[in-house]
């Protein structure tokens, strides 16, 4: 409502000096509006539930209660840390796999790269559920993928670095790993891609002109230019997948529980509201100074 | 039978007495023997003395709303229950009984499995209950400590028993509970034990028999689940611990925890379960679990090497009870569902489906005459000495609930 009115008296008149000065905040009403509903208004409510106590039967009453952030921390935090490496883990293999395609893609696929990105969203076409139950079917004791990797040894040298605790693969460490990084795998390809697609490829004939070699165009021109793409790529693989909790819940086993599992159940099966928001609360905190340090480190600020 | 099983002191005897779940004919002698007051009372008629305090004590119990009935207008009702919880066709594909109920009398039946555990359940419709809604459900089947608390948070109606005459056929010794005097607010659907279920195939053709090599025998490491019932779970370790669970201590209940956490840390667990672990038990995902017995028999009938085994030690008895919630749309056609199924014919086709304990009056006899072998299963028609192995977990205070699922989820979330 608020900004038809504006264009209208805008294009009625020619806009006085004032009147231009609140365009673009009334333009960014909508958007305010959004945030305060769907963010700030969640986030007040789960402060204060985090500092409530009580029990499902006799309701929740506030008590400033801020030891359960103490307590949380103290009997979670292998779960955080958990989270933590896992997704690191998932999105640096992430990244290892989707460069190279996100590059043939928008260098090399000519007329076919409309079909090949079709390909890389076409998974989400079915539910995320589906898909991690689908890796059930794929690590199962019982499909080729384990006896292959049985034969080969593989599951041999993946128990010896302690991803696997027997000769199968699912239930395991390496299966919600696996699992995390499929899942959030498109996430990354997409930056990845818009940014890659933008590369001149004459900067990369001109480096060859001027004799560097192609590991040093890729560390010199390419990586430079791509680094949008892969900050914001990271970021849009890691921040989900720390927070995810169907894939630990299964592929994993009770020594993979990850933090999204442990909240889902406080809030879900054990209706233990405070210690849920508390543990929602501390994700987040962690996951905002992480991703602030990292973005300083990468020094992209100013592309992103 | 020896005298001891009938000593009037013998907790677990009496526990199994006031939950009902002696056989008819030793009930009748138990009685006798124990000369149980409130036993004897609930022998009378149903419905009468309300006057005595729920399990909790104390908390003034809210009186559920109820909703404008469109029982006779729309012909439906809306059920949900837990899995593989009713007879089923040869091709899996119908359920006879809600089949001829429809015939019968019009009413169709939308029959839905999303009961996995009562805790997720209670989480799924709790914030629709307090808030006044309808949960678009007419009657489900909750386990009994579940009936006292929906009871005491005013989330369940009284039934009208004018709807239900078929109701005088349950079983006497389940006419009076503590949680529900007189059975005013549930009637019970099937009632079973909690032991252990697991596959041949994935345990190399070993036997599992008790709780302790369940949880450390290095044969199952990774391959056995526990259930997410915390009185199933942790009631089986503690009588495997030898103490009992109808009396249990604070200091009992920990050290049952402390036997989880060590078999949790050593790797011997998969994950904690609801109803779900039929699937992976049947593919042999999971080797050995804490299951309903009933469950694991149902799964026999496809696959040989699915066995069951009662710990020698003990093992826990329930019952799962019809309620009907707040504002539910279809009320008097879910009770003429309770009152269908409440004929001892109909009970039997599903207790020859499920292999629980039906809780009807008549069933054996109607039993017999499906499958004379069935009379035989001491899951569906336990001998005396089954139920003298049996125990019921105690009634749990508001304050010992919240701190006793403090410590179970513990182990079970993180």
């Amino acid at each position: 409502m608020a900004e038809t009115a504006v264009l209208s008296t805008g294009s009625a008149a020619p806009p006085s000096r004032r009147r231009r000065n609140w365009v673009p905040y009334a333009l960014l009403l909508p958007g305010i509006l959004w945030l305060i509903v769907f963010f700030v208004l969640p986030m007040v409510t789960l402060a204060s539930q985090s500092l409530q106590e009580g029990n499902v039967d006799d309701g929740y009453v506030f008590t400033a209660n801020f030891s359960i952030y103490v307590d949380a921390l103290k009997q979670y935090w292998p779960q955080f840390v958990r989270s933590f490496v896992y997704a690191g883990i998932a999105t640096g293999l992430a990244l290892l796999l989707a460069y190279p395609l996100a590059y043939f893609i928008a260098q090399k696929a000519g007329r076919h790269k409309n079909l090949v990105l079709v390909l890389v969203i076409a998974p989400f076409f079915t539910s995320f559920l589906i898909r991690t139950l689908a890796w059930r079917t794929i690590l199962s004791d019982d499909w080729f993928i384990t006896t292959w990797a049985q034969n080969l040894h593989i599951t041999d040298f993946l128990q010896a670095v302690g991803l696997t605790d027997n000769d199968s693969l699912l239930n395991s460490q390496f299966a919600v790993i696996m699992g995390l990084t499929y899942n959030f795998l498109p996430f990354m390809i997409l930056p990845l891609y818009t940014s890659l697609e933008r590369l001149d490829p004459r900067l990369i004939e001109a480096a060859g002109d001027l004799y560097a070699s192609p590991w040093q165009t890729f560390r010199k021109v390419t990586w430079p230019l791509s680094l949008p793409g892969v900050v914001a790529g990271t970021l849009l693989t890691f921040i989900p997948a720390a927070g995810d909790f169907i894939n630990a819940r299964l592929l994993g086993n009770t020594q993979t529980t990850m933090i999204g599992s442990v909240i889902d159940a406080q809030f879900l099966r054990v209706l233990d509201y405070p210690l849920a928001a508390a543990l929602s609360f501390i994700l987040l905190i962690l996951i905002v100074a992480m991703v602030s340090v990292y973005v300083r480190r990468a020094g992209t600020e100013e592309l992103l | 039978m020896n005298d001891k099983s009938f000593d009037k002191d013998n907790p677990i005897l009496r526990a199994a007495l006031m939950r009902g779940l002696v056989s008819r004919r030793s009930a009748m002698m138990g009685a006798a023997g124990v000369g149980a007051a409130a036993f004897l009372a609930a022998c009378g008629s149903a419905g009468k003395n309300a006057s005595t305090g729920g399990a909790s004590g104390g908390v003034a119990s809210r009186t559920a709303a109820a909703a404008q009935d469109m029982s006779d207008t729309e012909k439906v009702v809306n059920w949900s229950n837990w899995t593989e919880y009713i007879d089923t066709s040869e091709d899996g594909k119908s359920r006879p009984t809600l089949d001829a109920f429809q015939k019968q009398t019009g009413i169709k039946v939308n029959y839905t499995e999303d009961y996995l555990d009562n805790d997720e359940f209670y989480a799924k419709v709790r914030p629709l209950l307090e808030g006044g809604k309808d949960t678009g459900r007419d009657v489900w089947c909750s386990t009994d400590w579940m009936v006292s608390r929906l009871i005491r948070q005013g989330y369940v109606q009284k039934l009208d028993l004018a709807n239900i005459p078929n109701a005088k056929n349950l079983d006497d010794s389940l006419k009076n509970v503590e949680f529900d005097p007189g059975r005013q607010y549930s009637l019970p659907w099937q009632s079973g034990f909690a032991g252990i279920g697991y596959n041949l195939k994935a345990t190399g053709g070993k036997k599992i028999e008790s709780i302790t090599q369940l949880l450390t025998d290095p044969a199952l490491k990774g391959k056995v689940t526990l259930l997410t019932e915390m009185r199933d779970t942790v009631g089986l370790v503690m009588m495997e611990q030898g103490k009992d669970i109808s009396k249990f201590t604070d200091a009992d209940f920990q050290a049952a925890i402390d036997m989880l956490q060590q078999a949790k840390d050593s790797g011997q667990i998969l994950r904690f379960t609801g109803n779900e672990y039929t699937e992976g038990l049947a593919k042999g995902d999971i080797a050995a679990c804490v299951a309903w017995t009933g469950d694991v028999v149902q799964l026999q009938f496809d696959n040989k090497d699915i066995q069951y085994a009662l710990p020698e030690k003990g093992f826990t008895l329930w019952s799962d009870n019809f309620v009907i919630p707040a504002l539910a749309k279809h009320k008097k056609n879910a009770e003429k569902l309770i009152d269908y199924y409440y004929d001892p014919a109909v009970m039997a086709q599903v207790a020859a489906w499920v292999n629980y304990i039906a809780p009807v009056k008549g069933t054996e006899e109607e039993l017999v005459k499906i499958d004379p072998e069935l009379g035989k299963n001491p899951l569906i028609v336990p001998t005396d000495e089954v139920l003298a192995r049996a125990q019921v977990f105690r009634g749990l205070s508001t304050a010992e609930e919240t701190k006793y699922n403090k410590l179970f989820s513990a182990l079970t979330t993180a």
